[in-house]
């Protein structure tokens, strides 16, 4: 095994290309797991920590450009008033620990249909930045993931950056799981309200092959809450937005909860956030 | 491969470093500082945390070769020498030890801890220590500890 601590992003992206075989690392949250426990054998460890580029975050016009190596410690301390609900959803994610080295980059390149950083992700309308020595494309986040731990990442490809719009109405995350700390999710979802444009973010966790909306109920909460009186939210509304968030979700039965369970649980999840942001917006 | 860094303050080398190796076994069992514990090896327990370029981290999550040339602090160096950090101190005041294991990485979250937030919460500290786990189930004691700790008058002159 070769291990290659290139120091920018080019030499990286020229690596990658070289080496199919390079496993790129930067927390090393999800990686050194799979090291610790002889799971992965890669010929080239990829270090991408000592390029500058990827820690850093920047409003790019009307976007928030994230790179790929900011922690979670670090979205949330320093991202917490733009994107509310990604901040939620990092506070959720291991332990402190983890936090100050995991990365929202690693999250997207492991692609775990539990990872806590793609349902904000999800409802906020995200678009990840994939470079290589090919060039560089940006991949709408709804798109990227295929599979369970797959995504449209190339084998000569690295993961850059995030673009996403800073929120502009309340947001929402909420997980369900055996404790609050150290937990990969059982379910999770995320919401985001857009009351200038009238639309609803959604993005559903765990309870799928990937990361996904649920689009049928961001169309009926748009269409069904009450934008221009900002009345109460109406309980059926609020019911019917879980059964279709429910509805939306494709569950296994797996050691952390079964199929029915994850359902349920996600309606619950649903209204919830649906009632706090809609709350949230009204004062 | 060979890794240099600089740990507790004194630059270090350690040859032969396979390439997939973690910073907590170069710590252990080439550097001869057995503080750091190895435990659950997928950053669960906490028993390894060091502070790395000062952020405390799960050395057994970071690749030796993340390692070089930086600071690394592990709980053999939270003190001079024959002398224990007000962390250590309190712990062992309020018996927050019992069979010890994971007190390494507890002194380190707890030191992290207090030198972000003086005068922790209870919810607080029950929230940066939660990725630190006790088997013995001692943590009303740690809870004391790291309560004692953020009270003592010595505290303010040494962190």
């Amino acid at each position: 095994m070769d291990f290659m601590t290139p120091s920018t992003w080019a030499d990286a992206l020229a690596i990658r290309a070289d080496r199919p075989d390079a496993l790129p690392i930067a927390g090393g949250t999800d990686v050194m797991v799979e090291m610790n426990f002889h799971r992965r054998r890669p010929g080239v460890l990829l270090d991408l920590t000592r390029i500058g580029d990827l820690t850093t975050w920047a409003m790019d016009g009307e976007l928030l450009r994230i790179g790929a190596g900011v922690s979670y410690t670090r979205i949330i301390e320093e991202l917490g008033d733009r994107l509310p609900g990604l901040a939620m959803a990092a506070r959720t994610v291991g332990s402190p620990q983890i936090r100050n080295r995991g990365t929202l980059g690693g999250n997207l390149g492991s692609a775990s249909p539990a990872g806590d950083g793609h349902p904000p992700l999800l409802a906020a309308g995200a678009q990840v930045e994939l470079a290589s020595v090919r060039g560089t494309r940006l991949v709408p986040i709804d798109g990227f993931f295929t599979g369970p731990k797959r995504s449209v990442l190339a084998p000569d490809e690295l993961i850059a950056a995030v673009w996403v719009r800073p929120a502009d109405g309340p947001e929402q995350f909420s997980k369900i799981g055996t404790r609050n700390a150290m937990v990969i999710a059982v379910s999770s979802f995320s919401l985001a309200l857009h009351p200038g444009r009238r639309e609803v973010g959604t993005g559903i966790g765990s309870a799928a092959p990937t990361p996904r909306r649920a689009t049928e109920a961001e169309l009926f909460a748009a269409g069904q809450l009450p934008w221009d009186t900002l009345a109460g939210l109406a309980p059926d509304v609020a019911r019917r937005f879980g059964e279709l968030v429910a509805a939306a979700a494709a569950p296994i039965d797996d050691v952390r909860g079964t199929a029915a369970y994850r359902r349920h649980a996600l309606a619950v999840l649903a209204q919830r956030t649906l009632t706090w942001a809609w709350r949230d917006l009204c004062g | 491969m060979r890794v240099t860094c600089t740990v507790n303050g004194t630059t270090r080398t350690a040859d032969d470093v396979w390439e997939g190796e973690s910073l907590l076994y170069v710590l252990r069992e080439r550097l001869g500082l057995p503080g750091s514990k190895n435990a659950c090896e997928q950053g669960e327990c906490g028993s390894c945390t060091v502070y790395l370029d000062g952020t405390a981290v799960c050395a057994c999550l970071v690749a030796a070769g993340q390692a070089a040339g930086r600071d690394v602090r592990t709980v053999e160096g939270l003190a001079p020498e024959g002398e224990l950090d007000p962390v250590q101190q309190a712990f062992l005041q309020t018996g927050a030890v019992q069979c010890g294991f994971c007190t390494p990485g507890l002194i380190v979250s707890v030191h992290d801890l207090l030198a972000r937030v003086p005068h922790p919460s209870d919810p607080e500290i029950r929230e940066a220590l939660a990725g630190n786990l006790c088997r013995c189930t001692g943590y009303e004691k740690i809870m004391d500890a790291v309560r004692l700790a953020a009270g003592s008058p010595t505290e303010a002159g040494t962190r």
